[in-house]
């Protein structure tokens, strides 16, 4: 950075992940990436492609099919002083592991009296929309936005996707971050110097007047771009990325709420129950007051993700269900 | 140490010293659970309580043989596991009082002791839980080149978790140090082994892995302190992981909630006959190692320290509930 003028370069957010794990392993001997096909194969996803040649075997670490048990292990070697990064291929697998997140990983430092702190990193895909059927396609990631003691992140940006991994690993406790598997091929423009970021705080992606689309992941591109056509109409929409699903940043949203007077809720996940329903409440608690309309939510359909394409986008929340929903929020009411 | 004409490994001659010290252990550990009992009686301790009388020889024995900056991963019935570790017997009770002078500092209660100085980590309530943890502890000593064992208790029950087989595959596959210690108490908490396992011999499951597996007499200390030296010293060797299964019984319930349906009192009254530390007395004392006096000495150390021990627990304090959300997550991150 010269004379206040950022030099940008435009990457993927796949080689925004690369880039994170590579700067991770060489910034600190303790770290080491371990999961299923990361090695060899390189990567379900092609993330850690080439880092086996550049690291060994020893850091870049192949693990059989047993999610519970290198989870597991994960936890431990964090015990023992690593900075491991635990790659579980899809959040549908998880669930293999969820015992080990959710009654170890989240529980030790508690049930220790604050002894014993797990500095651990959980990555995993999440998400639809690319036609893989139900067992490849839910987002749980709000499941385990329900559990107190884990952080889950959610970078939706190629900047977040490069900066959040290196907090996570200076975090000590244990940290989820969640990558939608339909973002891994998108492009963005990030600063050439680009580093950590910050992961405590939502951000405000479009400023805007009318209402207030609360959102991440994947769907922060969906409301951004719902936002430009309901501009046309000239209804303003500001749009918050969410980042953290836990711990929330609530004062952010509300805020905006606050200024809005409108809120509209987008979450892949199922409605019941959904991260979406969380914000919700927050909003109904703390901005009551402040609403023209009632908060609306755009979940993904009650079904377990289908494979037909017709099927499955009309499972998903879309643009178009986007601008519908806020434009009859906006016309609506106030 | 050295075999014996039957084979069997052998700590002899045993010295007074050390018969001494095994036979305390044993009592601490049999006397503190006693004295746990009583205390649930009298509502002092509330929440599931799983007592280990009657498995006193595999703790004993086996902790024989790590070195204290070996790692231990126990089970919901760890108290014997914690109090020989090196835990103090009183922080162990303010544990189960809840009280904040508990080595947990009264959040994990009975099934969650934790502690950092001996590397005690816990006290896993869910069973099968603790095994990949203890291979990845070992994996973070093979990977930063340390010379220790991890040492991992579980139950007969645990080796039908599929956490079990995962955790023996990786543990064998990076040839980690880890002492695998199984406590075959023959009961998944009222569930026999023969209703729930189709190959019964454990540590046949174990050498499927490719891991040497030894089993053992549970009851008897000598037989485990001989096996689990033995299998430890593989372990730091570089050998990879060990497996160890005690064959053990525990003379009360699985819980102070249970009936005990599941077995005759003949059963339980003839595995009270081998009971470990009867029969390890009345071995030591015919064999003129030690005195009446030695014994009555040592009884009378492990009582002063059980009422050492109560009292710090009742004289122990609460933690205040304003530190309710303490320790969700660590107090010295910087945001």
């Amino acid at each position: 950075m010269t004379d206040g003028i950022v030099k940008m370069r435009t990457i993927t957010y796949r080689e925004a992940v690369r880039e994170a794990i590579c700067e991770a392993l060489q910034k600190d001997h303790q770290v080491f990436l371990m999961g299923e096909d990361v090695g060899r194969y390189g990567g379900c996803f092609a993330v850690s492609k080439g880092l086996l040649d550049e690291f060994g075997p020893e850091r870049i670490r192949d693990t059989p099919l047993s999610e519970s048990g290198f989870v597991g292990a994960g936890i431990g070697a964090a015990l023992g002083g690593m900075r491991p990064i635990v790659e579980i291929m899809t959040v549908n697998f998880s669930l293999l592991a969820a015992d080990q997140i959710v009654n170890n990983a989240a529980t030790y430092l508690h049930m220790s009296g604050g002894l014993f702190n797990v500095p651990l990193v959980i990555r995993s895909a999440t998400g639809a929309g690319r036609q893989l059927a139900a067992q490849h396609s839910h987002s749980l990631e709000g499941w385990y936005a329900h559990v107190p003691g884990i952080r889950v992140l959610s970078p939706a940006t190629v900047e977040d996707a490069r900066g959040m991994l290196w907090t996570a690993l200076e975090d000590p406790d244990p940290v989820l971050i969640f990558e939608n598997n339909g973002l891994y091929n998108r492009e963005g423009e990030i600063p050439v110097d680009a580093g950590p970021v910050d992961i405590d705080r939502a951000r405000i992606r479009r400023p805007g007047r009318d209402i207030t689309i609360i959102t991440y992941s994947a769907s922060l591109f969906k409301s951004l771009e719902a936002a430009e056509i309901l501009a046309k109409e000239e209804v303003e929409a500001e749009v918050i990325d969410l980042r953290s699903l836990r711990p929330l940043d609530a004062p952010t949203f509300l805020e905006s709420v606050a200024r809005t007077h409108r809120a509209l809720v987008v979450d892949e996940g199922w409605r019941s129950g959904s991260l979406a329903a969380e914000v919700s409440a927050r909003i109904m608690e703390e901005a009551f007051y402040e609403l023209d309309a009632p908060v609306q939510r755009l979940c993904s359909a009650e079904v377990p993700i289908p494979y037909a394409k017709h099927l499955e986008d009309a499972a998903l929340p879309q643009v178009s269900t986007i601008v519908a929903q806020a434009r009859r929020m906006v016309a609506g009411h106030g | 140490m050295k075999a014996t004409k039957s084979g069997k490994k052998r700590l002899v001659p045993l010295q007074r010293e050390q018969a001494v010290h095994l036979l305390r252990a044993m009592l601490r550990i049999r006397r503190l659970e006693e004295t746990c009992a009583e205390l649930y009686t009298a509502s002092k301790i509330r929440g599931f309580l799983h007592l280990y009388d009657g498995e006193e020889a595999v703790a004993v024995g086996v902790m024989e043989a790590l070195t204290p900056d070996d790692a231990v991963v126990a089970t919901y019935r760890e108290h014997g596991h914690a109090l020989i570790r090196g835990v103090a017997m009183g922080a162990i009770l303010a544990e189960m009082y809840g009280k904040q002078e508990g080595c947990s500092r009264g959040r994990g209660g009975s099934m969650h002791l934790f502690d950092d100085e001996t590397r005690f980590y816990g006290g896993n309530a869910i069973v099968g839980g603790g095994l990949p943890v203890a291979v990845g502890l070992a994996l973070a000593d093979k990977m930063q080149q340390r010379s220790r064992v991890t040492c991992c208790f579980f139950g007969d029950g645990a080796v039908a978790e599929g956490e079990f087989h995962e955790s023996l595959n990786l543990a064998a596959l990076w040839q980690l140090p880890v002492l695998f210690v199984c406590e075959n108490n023959l009961y998944a908490m009222g569930t026999a082994l023969r209703y729930t396992q189709a190959l019964q011999d454990l540590t046949k499951k174990a050498q499927s892995y490719n891991i040497p597996a030894v089993a053992v007499d549970g009851m008897d200390v000598l037989a485990v302190v001989s096996a689990a030296r033995k299998a430890a010293k593989a372990v730091r060797a570089g050998a990879g992981p060990y497996f160890l299964e005690c064959r053990t019984y525990r003379f009360r319930a699985h819980s102070m909630y249970d009936a005990e349906l599941y077995r005759t009192k003949d059963e339980v009254e003839s595995w009270k006959e081998r009971c470990p530390i009867k029969t390890f007395t009345r071995q030591i004392k015919e064999n003129g190692v030690v005195t009446e006096a030695d014994i009555a000495a040592v009884e009378q150390d492990v009582e002063q320290e059980i009422q050492e021990a109560v009292a710090f627990a009742e004289a122990g304090s609460w933690e205040p509930v304003e530190d309710l959300a303490r320790f969700v997550y660590s107090e010295r991150r910087t945001p």
